[in-house]
């Protein structure tokens, strides 16, 4: 205790020698900040996305383990499907050339069925004991799974690209997006549980309004994977179709519709199409919204062949959204997305009776992945 | 970070925990000193030995929460799915947990109530508010 006063004055002694080390320390600072402080940034904006790109292997790495479990336990294969899935998660599909546009989405159309086919044959091999429906969830639950392998494998590029050439715009912009894609990952991971196990997702609200008014009435095949009853509602005659359930199915509704109009010789008073369609933020899930046009995602295809058959017979196309997120659309189905399949029927009841007169035939569509979803 | 990185099980070197000890044991020492020099009367001293030991203080606090990662969560988390069993005829209702093979609209087991067959009237999941 006898050195504290001699430490001390040492230290501060008359000359202030804590201020000027504190001075050269400032200046130090200053210099240091000033040539490498985007440095310092960098490396805190690499150790966000590290931290991030270590999520996104854990999820890809479960997401893996848990399609390998599900195809063992349904599939009850001979061999090992590991190497099979691991090839099945690098499968890559090249899109068609879009220089001379014209006609490319039958080209689209072919190649999308060419690797639906080839999809099937695959999970076919890896599981062979698997019956129709787990043969659909499980080909659902590979594609989720080779989403979020997609997902890892990109951010993980971009991660080292940044990181070799020091480039803070590179990692600035993967920073930037991270957190949106994180949510998309998420999404991703919640839809794989789901596909595994069966169970009606978000994305299938259009399906669910579909199935609850053609249930008790008789279904036949229209399309490839979509089934259509004949119901009478209101006084009306509606076409009720939706893609086959209960195995992950959207099959080809625009094929559906197309025949329909074909059947009746184009006497389609309306079409109502039905889907889940993503939210805004703010809103609440499970949100009935209607208006115009053909309500359906995917890339595209489906959605031309319904609205070039509905232009050629001037039959007004309607819609009626169910509203929910991104993560709501792909995991299991929230029960504000449930109830709201009554609130669209109801919905849709009310437009066939302002916009159809008694005796007319209607179209009601419901989009969507019907997996979980009988009829 | 390559394929090779550690996840959440990834250890603190103990050459970083060193330097937190040091760092935590002159900062008490800078501490102890600013008291001392208080009780004599030396203001200026004590301000700034306060000063370097709570400086120091908060960063080795702040080094060891850094280490104390987030650990991932073990597995996927399988959200609760409700699927509710409906009797048509008499409006007997069973609610249960998911099981692989339920669908909407699949027939099930018979009533107990009227030997009827029961349906499969709903599947869904709940969501607390904070959930989200």
């Amino acid at each position: 205790m006898l050195m504290i006063p001699q430490v001390s004055q040492g230290l501060l002694g008359g000359n202030d020698l804590i201020g000027w080390i504190l001075q050269i320390a400032f200046l130090g600072f200053f210099v240091i900040f000033m040539f490498y402080g985007q440095r310092f940034q960098l490396s805190i904006m690499l150790r966000e996305v590290e931290k991030h790109l270590r999520r996104l292997k854990f999820i890809r790495d479960e997401g893996r383990k848990l399609t390998m479990e599900t195809i063992k336990e349904i599939g009850k294969s001979q061999e090992d499907p590991t190497e099979r899935v691991d090839q099945f998660l690098e499968y890559i599909a090249i899109t068609p050339q879009s220089m001379d546009p014209s006609g490319i989405v039958w080209k689209l159309e072919h190649l999308l069925d060419v690797r639906d086919v080839r999809f099937k044959d695959e999970v076919k091999l890896m599981a062979p004991e698997a019956d129709e429906v787990q043969l659909n969830n499980l080909e659902n639950t590979l594609e989720a799974a080779m989403a979020l392998n997609i997902i890892y494998k990109v951010i993980r590029h971009f991660y080292i690209l940044g990181k070799k050439t020091l480039s803070l715009y590179i990692i600035m912009q993967l920073q930037m997006v991270l957190p949106l894609i994180m949510r998309e990952a998420e999404a991703f991971a919640s839809a794989l549980k789901a596909f595994a196990t069966g169970q009606p997702i978000g994305d299938g609200a259009g399906a669910l309004v579909a199935a609850k008014l053609m249930h008790g009435h008789k279904t036949r095949k229209i399309a490839k994977d979509i089934v259509v009853a004949t119901v009478p509602l209101e006084g009306r005659i509606a076409h009720v179709l939706k893609s086959e359930g209960p195995g992950g199915n959207v099959g080809k509704p625009g094929d559906g519709i197309r025949k329909i109009i074909k059947e009746t010789k184009g006497k389609i008073a309306t079409i109502v199409m039905v889907d889940a369609a993503l939210k805004l933020e703010g809103e609440k899930p499970g949100e009935v919204a209607e208006g115009l046009g053909a309500a359906i995602g995917g890339p595209g295809v489906e959605q031309f062949k319904i609205e070039e058959s509905v232009l050629k017979h001037k039959i007004p196309v309607n819609a009626v959204i169910i509203k929910e997120d991104i993560g709501d659309a792909v995991s299991p189905m929230r029960k504000e997305i449930f109830d709201a399949a009554d609130t669209a029927i109801q919905r849709i009841k009310r437009l066939i009776l302002e916009r159809t007169k008694k005796g007319d035939a209607v179209i009601i569509a419901g989009i969507g992945n019907t997996i979980g979803i009988g009829q | 970070m390559t394929e090779k990185t550690k996840s959440s099980t990834k250890t603190v070197s103990s050459f970083f925990l060193i330097i937190i000890l040091v760092t935590l044991v002159l900062s008490v020492s800078a501490l102890f000193y600013a008291v001392d020099a208080y009780s004599r009367n030396q203001t200026l001293n004590a301000g700034y030995f306060m000063l370097i030991g709570l400086i120091g203080l908060s960063l080795s606090a702040y080094m060891l929460l850094q280490t104390k990662r987030k650990p991932s969560r073990a597995a996927f988390e399988m959200p609760q799915v409700i699927t509710t069993i409906l009797c048509q005829k008499c409006g007997f209702k069973n609610v249960r947990d998911f099981q692989r093979g339920d669908y909407i609209f699949k027939e099930t087991e018979s009533c107990p109530k009227c030997n009827e067959k029961m349906m499969i009237a709903s599947i869904y999941r709940e969501v607390k508010e904070k959930e989200k």
